[in-house]
């Protein structure tokens, strides 16, 4: 597998730039760090002992090079709002967070390839302009109002969904022993089809809202690509050699279509993970996105630091991943790499 | 005997934001069984259009304006698309210009030959491969075991043709619509080809539509050779008469035009004028305006067909014999 040590090794300068931009960018954040930890009552003399002990006192190249050494040997630092390591933290949090944006994207590709395949097959009819006008609204609202409102039918007027008290209603129910950190996977490892059931329950408003917002890209490269396969002369070729319409359909356009939509599955899905922010408030969602929230507010340099070193390491794997997804679509990338 | 194929005063045209294409009008022409029927004519005069129409397979632009298409007793301009599907690739195949994007990228061309034979030739699934290969064979391809494996961009253009002739052959059509089969390969897999139609076409009883611009290729193999201008066939006789005494000043023309009989008339600048505006309002004769023979007479509508001798027939008011 040349393809995949190349691209790894591919990865390694957006690495070393994303270290060096998270040190950056959690240095200019407002705030004193020092004069948080220190406490309301402190005076200068003891909030000068604060910054001595966190490092904060030397140069900047200094506390980089510190920051780099402590990377090396995975020491994120601690979190100064929970004092827990930050690397603890993130591994605690990540796993809902990926639950939640993952069954937001199925949610969203489940929706929308169907969407942008039937639409592409009647270019400019009504259905067309239905499906456009649908994901379009869909995208119009903020994430966080699409949540309220589905909280409010759902659980307060319908009943049908479970409180948004986050992951599990505790309450009822036990976390399933940690092994993936995925509710819905533990509890299926453990064979609690009530926990799943009800981490189940608990995902689906959530990963709606999130979901209608990724409607619209998906629905629209799906669409365009469709339509440009299908107007293809291979397609052509394909009719004219008699074949079933199903086979044209699929092994023919669709997946001639399927690179960009994965190009696009991957950017979307970077970008569910970044905007969970406000879906997790809105559900009480333990994720990354309300850590990072209370991370900022706090002046939390490490804890920052951490999470977007980790959001920004995710996102080269998530790359990594559609590159490869792209050899098996198609075996000229294969070739070119 | 009823013809294969047979095209009576077909009329097209393209809906385009810049205007109204008139690309065929009152076209007619028919392909006996066994019989390959060459079409010429310079670049935009019609002929691919032509061959999707009778594929069925117009672009969304395309309006029919008016007369029939019959394939082996089937309306091709009102059968249902699933009507069509059925006869496409079996009974009707087609050899695309471009083969190089007529190939699906992403797929096996071996497997697009699978694709074809599964559908239409009833075989076991086990035997499809060696079908396929066998499909590559007969269209010379070197080492088709190999070549079955390969996807389009891994050949050569003159590859892809053949691998492209091989799909259009695999199942052995009533009648074959060959868009420019032999550009882009050399003399020796062009004859190669071309006898493997012939041969198609003598044994088998197998119809050709042979669209080509080399006058010398359609005198070598056609039994009959019609010349389109301008969205119009201008004249029809069989080859050698047609070569040996044109009578349309246009087919003359393309005939002078081609010094040599392996030249194509694709290269070639010394008609005068160029292919009218087919958004315009046009004469009767579509040639007039390039024709040194015009005289009042050729503006009279309509333009009217003049039979010469029972197989040759021109569309010209002043022929240049008979
Ligand atoms: N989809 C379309 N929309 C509008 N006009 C078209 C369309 N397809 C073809 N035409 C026009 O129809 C005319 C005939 O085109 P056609 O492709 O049949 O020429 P041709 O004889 O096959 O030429 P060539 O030898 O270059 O292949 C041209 O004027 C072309 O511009
Ligand atoms: S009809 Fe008249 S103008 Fe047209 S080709 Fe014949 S002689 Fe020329
Ligand atoms: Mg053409």
């Amino acid at each position: 597998m040349g393809f995949v040590g190349k691209r790894l090794l591919g990865t390694i300068p957006s690495l070393i730039g994303v270290v060096i931009v998270t040190f950056l960018l959690s240095h200019a954040l407002p705030g004193d760090p020092a004069a948080y930890f220190a406490g309301p009552a402190a005076n200068a003399a003891s909030i000068a002992g604060v910054r001595a002990k966190l490092g904060l006192d030397q140069s900047l190249p200094v506390q980089f090079m510190h920051y780099i050494v402590d990377l090396a040997h995975g020491n994120l630092g601690n979190a100064l709002t929970t004092g827990q390591p930050v690397l603890t933290d993130l591994i605690d949090r990540l796993p809902a967070s990926l639950e939640l944006t993952f069954f937001a994207l199925v949610f969203a590709v489940a929706l929308g390839i169907p969407m942008g395949v039937w639409a592409a097959t009647k270019p400019d009819s009504l259905a067309d302009h239905i499906c456009r006008a649908s994901v379009s609204v869909a995208a119009a609202f903020p994430t966080f109002f699409v949540g309220l409102i589905l909280v409010y039918i759902f659980y307060f007027l319908l009943g049908l969904a479970p409180e948004p008290v986050g992951r599990l209603n505790e309450i009822l129910y036990t976390a399933p022993p940690r092994v993936t950190g995925a509710y819905t996977i533990d509890s299926l490892i453990a064979g609690d089809w009530n926990t799943f059931r009800a981490s189940l329950a608990q995902l689906v408003l959530p990963a709606i809202s999130l979901g209608l917002f990724a409607l619209a890209p998906i629905a629209r490269i799906t669409r365009a690509a469709m339509v440009q396969s299908l107007g293809s002369d291979f397609t052509r070729t394909a009719r004219a050699a008699g074949l079933p319409r199903g086979k044209i359909l699929v092994t023919y356009a669709f997946r001639n279509a399927l690179l960009p939509v994965a190009n696009v599955l991957g950017m979307v899905f970077s970008f569910l993970l970044g905007s969970n922010v406000l879906i997790e408030q809105v559900f009480g969602w333990q994720g990354i996105g309300a850590y990072a929230v209370s991370a900022v507010l706090a002046s939390d340099y490490a804890a920052v630091q951490g999470f977007v070193l980790m959001m920004a390491v995710l996102y080269i794997l998530l790359n990594l991943i559609v590159d490869l997804l792209a050899t098996v679509i198609d075996p000229r990338v294969r070739f070119e790499a | 005997m009823t013809a294969q194929l047979s095209v009576e005063d077909f009329s097209l045209v393209f809906r385009t934001r810049h205007g109204t294409v008139r690309a065929l009008e009152d076209v007619s022409l028919s392909v006996e069984r066994g019989e390959i029927v060459g079409v010429v004519g310079e670049s935009g005069s019609g002929k691919s259009v032509l061959a999707y129409a009778v594929m069925g397979l117009q672009d969304a632009a395309a309006r029919v304006q008016g007369g029939r298409i019959r394939f082996a007793g089937l309306d091709m301009l009102t059968a249902s698309e699933g009507a069509l599907a059925g006869v496409r690739g079996r009974e009707l195949a087609m050899i695309f210009q471009s083969p190089r994007t007529a190939l699906n990228p992403i797929r096996k061309v071996g497997r697009q030959i699978e694709d074809i034979l599964r559908q239409h030739a009833n075989l076991p699934g086990r035997d499809l491969r060696d079908q396929a290969i066998a499909a590559l064979a007969r269209v010379r391809i070197p080492d088709p075991q190999r070549r079955y494996e390969a996807y389009p961009f891994e050949l050569s253009g003159g590859m892809c043709q053949r691998v492209m002739i091989a799909m259009a052959l695999a199942c052995s059509p009533f009648l074959l619509i060959a868009d420019e089969p032999t550009t882009g390969l050399d003399v020796t897999t062009q004859a190669v080809i071309m006898d493997l139609i012939r041969d198609m076409s003598r044994e088998a009883r197998m119809s050709t539509l042979l669209i080509t611009h080399d006058l010398g290729l359609a005198g070598e193999y056609c039994d009959r050779i019609a010349v389109m201008h301008a969205g119009h066939v201008v004249e029809i006789a069989p080859a050698a008469e047609l070569l040996s005494r044109p009578a349309h000043p246009y087919t003359q023309q393309l005939l002078a035009a081609t010094p040599t009989p392996r030249s194509t008339v694709e290269g070639l600048v010394s008609i005068p004028g160029q292919l009218p505006d087919l958004r315009h309002d046009l004469p009767p004769c579509r040639f007039s305006a390039r024709c040194a023979r015009h005289s009042p007479i050729c503006d009279e509508k309509p333009l009217p067909w003049t039979s010469l001798t029972p197989t040759h027939s021109v569309r010209c008011r002043v022929p240049l014999w008979g």
